[in-house]
């Protein structure tokens, strides 16, 4: 089976991130970069079900700046086979983003495309789910567990009150919750071959989508703080002041 | 201008999430009619009908929306999108599932975990794990919205909406299939509605601590229980405990946590808690900068100690 996997490049997990003064959005010079933790977990399922000898080919798509080639690289290094970069001046959004990963899967004809079920930095959770919706295959959102079959996919998803599993037919789409799997840190000599590995460059306008956005941001600010509070020194002053002061008890 | 409201339920029991999500729903300005969809959903739909600002709930019942898998109730609110200008489902895991699908048939771009409503068509959510705050303005015809139900107060009781069938053969596309559910039984409120929350971090060591340390004093407060990434992972606590930016997102009367260390990741899913009570045995823990009450030492004396004293 062929698997397609989708990487963002994103502000890096560790990173406290700022909100520009004139609230034009979040400052984004200098700032750390690397691969969203949920596409991690995507590639490293991809890889594992090659090793397994389950899938035969694994193709990396990302779609962003000419600086997404890292995060495509990354996969690389990881045991993606190839990459395709569809360059892009801004950030797409998720619709337009889901309709460029469709006219990519319908070139590549995967069995399997597995996202990230968010991307830390815009938190939408919508992707996967809309390319399912735009390819008519079904989708395996917040997976806990993949397991393939013939023509089938069995997938154990979180959810709310516990684990679920559906079975789809393939192609399918899936989405990568946190507990997947734990993804592999690159070796050096693998990062080393993965810059041998071809990236095929690609445009929104070769693939005929229109990027043009839907959600007009008119601001973004910081949320509203809290404040720290005072330590207490025993658990009774604590009961006391729950009891009185904050009157939640 | 109405607006349908997918309701979030078990097929016995309404959830309270709906009941928020309908304040929301409210907001948009249009009356809203709740659509209800599984297999046998009669006492459901009953409760949705008392709910106050349900104009008239929606039925679709059949065995394949049973477990509203995304694929057919996708299709089954496509087919009923004509006589709707938004769309609108608490940002549950079924929420965050099935309203993306909806959105990109409709050919719409969702707006995700609206914290408030500002106009019909302009919404605040949050972004990077809730450290920042983006206002938006949504330019399509019909609006698809997921709504982070902890911004809102829930709708009251009182109302008499009319009951209404609708049909539920709206082709279920046949690429899906429920295989089996593991839900976790639990004799604690729900963790998204509870009053107070207990919540244990990595600190308490292992599944036994944390069972002997953070249950008892969660069956004192009658609280939920919640626990870090770092709890969860680590297999002291079940994965639908986690609160933070991808888990559940808390905002109790009183949030207590106990030896979480406060990752932004953490803090992003409760610091919207009206009061938060850290214990910690360090004292540099940034949970402290988001608490109120701050209780530096041993998790394993102060806790007990804490149940005890109630």
């Amino acid at each position: 089976m062929k698997i397609l996997v989708a990487v963002k490049r994103v502000v890096d997990y560790n990173v406290k991130i700022r909100v520009k003064p004139d609230q034009s959005g979040v400052e984004l010079a200098n700032v750390k970069m690397s691969m969203n933790p949920f596409d991690e977990i995507a590639v490293e399922e991809a890889v594992r079900l090659k090793e397994a000898g389950t899938a035969t080919e694994v193709v990396a798509v990302s779609i962003g700046p000419a600086q997404s080639l890292d995060t495509i690289r990354t996969a690389l290094a990881m045991g993606a086979d190839r990459g395709i970069l569809i360059k892009t001046e801004d950030a797409p959004e998720p619709l337009a983003i889901a309709k460029m990963l469709k006219s990519i899967a319908e070139e590549e004809k995967p069995d399997l495309v597995i996202l990230g079920k968010q991307a830390i930095d815009d938190d939408s959770n919508q992707t996967g789910q809309m390319l399912a919706a735009l390819t008519g295959w079904g989708q395996g959102t917040f997976a806990y567990k993949i397991a393939p079959s013939e023509g089938k996919v069995s997938v154990t998803r979180e959810v709310d009150g516990g684990l679920q599993t559906v079975e789809l037919n393939l192609p399918a789409v899936v989405t990568t919750d946190l507990r997947l799997n734990e993804p592999r840190y690159a070796s050096l000599p693998n990062i080393m071959k993965a810059k041998k590995k071809p990236v095929a460059e690609k445009t929104p306008e070769e693939l005929g989508v229109d990027t043009a956005k839907r959600l007009e941001v008119l601001k973004t600010e910081e949320p509203a703080g809290r404040v720290a509070g005072v330590k207490v020194a025993s658990v009774d002053e604590l009961i006391e002041k729950l009891k009185t002061e904050a009157g939640v008890l | 201008m109405t607006t349908l409201l997918l309701a979030e339920h078990d097929n016995a029991t309404l959830s309270g999430e709906t009941a928020k999500a309908l304040t929301a729903a409210k907001a948009l300005g249009a009356e809203v009619h709740v659509l209800v969809v599984g297999e046998t959903v009669s006492a459901v739909a009953e409760a949705a009908s008392k709910l106050d600002g349900a104009a008239k709930v929606l039925t679709a019942e059949g065995g394949h929306l049973a477990h509203r898998l995304a694929e057919p109730t996708a299709a089954l609110i496509v087919a009923l999108a004509e006589a709707y200008d938004a769309f609108v489902a608490p940002a549950t895991t079924t929420g965050k599932n099935v309203m993306p699908r909806v959105a990109a048939l409709l050919d719409v771009m969702q707006v995700s975990e609206v914290m408030a409503v500002e106009a019909p068509d302009t919404f605040k959510r949050p972004i990077y794990a809730g450290n920042a705050v983006q206002t938006v303005r949504s330019t399509d015809a019909k609006k698809v919205l997921t709504i982070r139900t902890s911004g809102f107060d829930a709708a009251g009781e009182g109302g008499s909406a009319a009951i209404e069938a609708v049909s539920a053969t709206a082709g279920d596309p046949g690429v899906s299939s429920f295989v089996s559910e593991e839900l976790a039984k639990s004799e604690r409120p729900d963790l998204s509605s509870a009053k107070i929350v207990v919540s244990g971090g990595r600190a308490l060591g292992s599944d036994e601590k944390f069972k002997e340390v953070i249950v008892p004093l969660a069956e004192k407060l009658n609280a939920a229980i919640g626990a870090s990434r770092a709890a969860v992972d680590a297999g002291y606590a079940p994965n639908d405990w986690q609160v933070g930016q991808t888990g559940k997102i808390v905002a109790p009367e009183l949030y207590i946590a106990c030896g979480i260390s406060g990752a932004i990741q953490h803090l992003a899913g409760m610091k919207d808690s009206k009061v938060i009570v850290a214990i910690n045995k360090d004292e540099e823990a940034p949970i402290f900068q988001v608490a109120d009450y701050g209780l530096v030492g041993d998790i394993f004396t102060l806790v007990p100690e804490l149940t005890e004293k109630l």
